[in-house]
């Protein structure tokens, strides 16, 4: 049995998820071999120790650690005063700066702690210093949950098609985008009308132009090109074009010729701009899902399509991420 | 001479047969006819393409023939225009001029707008175009649609392009 000692920084949406998955999921995590143990969570009101493993009803209820906390230390502090082996860095994106979650990160690496997170900002401002860092200190990076949510696609490009020289992605990587563009079709709603829909729902933020100008998508390009196509470019390398122009109009006359309208993002192209998509084709995915076309030289087009967002999803993918570090990254157990 | 027409029929039936017939009685030879039930037009038409094998010098009349029968015919002739795009416009499309916008890719000589229809929702709010556009070869596509680009940019309109054209 490995047992893994786990740091939670970030008690937001996600957060709550990974407190929540980790719990469900650890007696199947025992059977594979994992002794996953939560022994910290900190957000910016202070932190909760138990050494022994969080027990998820105790804070679940509580939408912040104010009032549970039983420690004030920061992040930091913490990775540095306690016995954790591994820190999942959930809190808020900031795309410009990067932080909090860059000094987490840093911090984290720094001290030899193996890092998962779900959050994009660190990685897009300064992915090539923590690469290097990890690799110093001998310790994962992982952030599948950063990209296209719970679906496959970083893992599924460096295990599974392994081998294989990537031409190219292209993809669906925000839900709201795809939400909005979808009932514009279905209903014939204006843009505004749409997206207030999807603010009603929960699927749009109060200012939802993050998404809706493209500057989320624009981020999860920068995040492939640097990890999957070993480029350096940050978030102003990419070529922008959001949906706000697009008119239920435009996509009704697109739809009758057969096609749908969808905001993609292309790596290692560097764009993000509304394209037709055949009808037929399996990235055009409606509501809130999120696809990816992977182009590769041996194994032709694949497909993958999933839910981009959501507690739960995003914790699983937090969850695959941790498990694949202990399953090791290289072929040292082929035996001749 | 191996030549291709491109014809509009109305979804009734016989509409084949009428464009057919003109064809055998100036003894063209069928080499392929693909019916595109699928891709009906915003009029209402089925387009249909017939690659034969005919004499040019008969072309003129089977025209004559197609049309008498009720038949659009959208071009007829060598098969010179190989390669097919379809782009979208939105912004105010009409308002500048349109027609500059079509004729700046006709202009070009390898390339041409083959179909154009619009939705224009109300005078001040933005329209929309849908293009499909022939080229040479996938190069003058490509060059096409940089025109295409080149106008969204002076014109300040977007120009949604189709993810198919250019795979990595």
């Amino acid at each position: 049995m490995t047992e893994v000692k786990i740091s939670l920084v970030g008690y937001g949406v996600v957060g709550h998820g990974v407190v929540e998955v980790l719990e469900r999921k650890r007696q199947l995590m025992r059977e594979i071999g994992l002794d996953l143990t939560l022994v910290s969570v900190t957000d910016h009101t202070g932190t909760y120790l138990a050494p022994d493993g969080v027990v998820a009803k105790d804070i679940l209820d509580h939408r912040t650690l104010e009032g549970v906390a039983n420690s004030d230390m920061a992040a930091r502090e913490v990775f540095g005063s306690i016995d954790c082996d591994l820190v999942v860095e959930v809190t808020p994106t900031n795309i410009v700066h990067g932080q909090p979650g860059l000094g987490h990160m840093v911090d984290a690496l720094s001290m030899g702690k193996h890092v998962v997170t779900s959050n994009k900002g660190p990685l897009v401002v300064d992915y090539r210093r923590l690469k290097d860092l990890a690799r110093k200190n001998d310790v994962a990076l992982k952030f599948e949950a950063t990209v296209g949510g719970t679906m496959p696609l970083i893992s599924l490009i460096e295990r599974t098609l392994v081998g294989n020289t990537i031409l190219g992605i292209r993809g669906i990587f925000n839900g709201t985008c795809n939400y909005i563009l979808t009932r514009m079709v279905e209903e014939k709603y204006p843009y505004n009308h749409a997206l207030t829909e999807a603010q009603e729902l929960g699927y749009a933020e109060a200012d939802p132009s993050y998404d809706v100008e493209g500057v989320d998508t624009a981020g999860k390009v920068a995040i492939l090109a640097n990890s999957i196509f070993d480029m350096d470019v940050k978030y102003g390398d990419v070529e922008v074009t959001g949906i706000t122009g697009i008119t239920p109009e435009a996509l009704i006359l697109a739809h009758k010729r057969g096609y749908a309208v969808k905001l993609i993002g292309e790596v290692p192209a560097l764009t993000v701009k509304p394209m037709l998509v055949p009808l037929g084709s399996p990235l055009a995915v409606g509501s809130t899902l999120n696809a990816a076309a992977i182009y590769t030289d041996l194994s032709g087009t694949i497909t993958v399509t999933g839910l981009g967002a959501g507690r739960i999803e995003t914790a699983s993918a937090i969850l695959s991420d941790i498990v694949s570090i202990y399953r090791g990254n290289h072929v040292d157990i082929l035996r001749s | 001479m191996r030549l291709s027409m491109d014809l509009e029929m109305q979804d009734k039936p016989g509409q084949l047969l009428m464009a057919l017939e003109p064809l055998r009685e100036q003894k063209g030879n069928i080499i392929s006819v693909l019916h595109h039930r699928d891709k009906k037009t915003p009029r209402g038409t089925i387009p249909v393409r017939v690659i034969l094998e005919m004499d040019r010098s008969r072309l003129e009349a089977v025209k004559e023939q197609l049309q008498a029968n009720g038949i659009i015919v959208v071009r007829a002739g060598e098969d010179r225009f190989l390669e097919e795009i379809t782009v979208l416009l939105v912004g105010h499309v009409l308002d500048r001029d349109l027609g500059d916008t079509v004729h700046q890719i006709d202009s070009t000589g390898f390339a041409e707008v083959v179909d154009l229809s619009l939705s224009m929702p109300g005078i001040d709010e933005p329209s929309s175009a849908y293009l499909r556009i022939r080229a040479t070869g996938k190069d003058e596509i490509q060059k096409a649609m940089s025109i295409l680009r080149q106008v969204g940019v002076q014109k300040d309109l977007l120009v949604i392009e189709p993810i198919e054209a250019d795979e990595p």
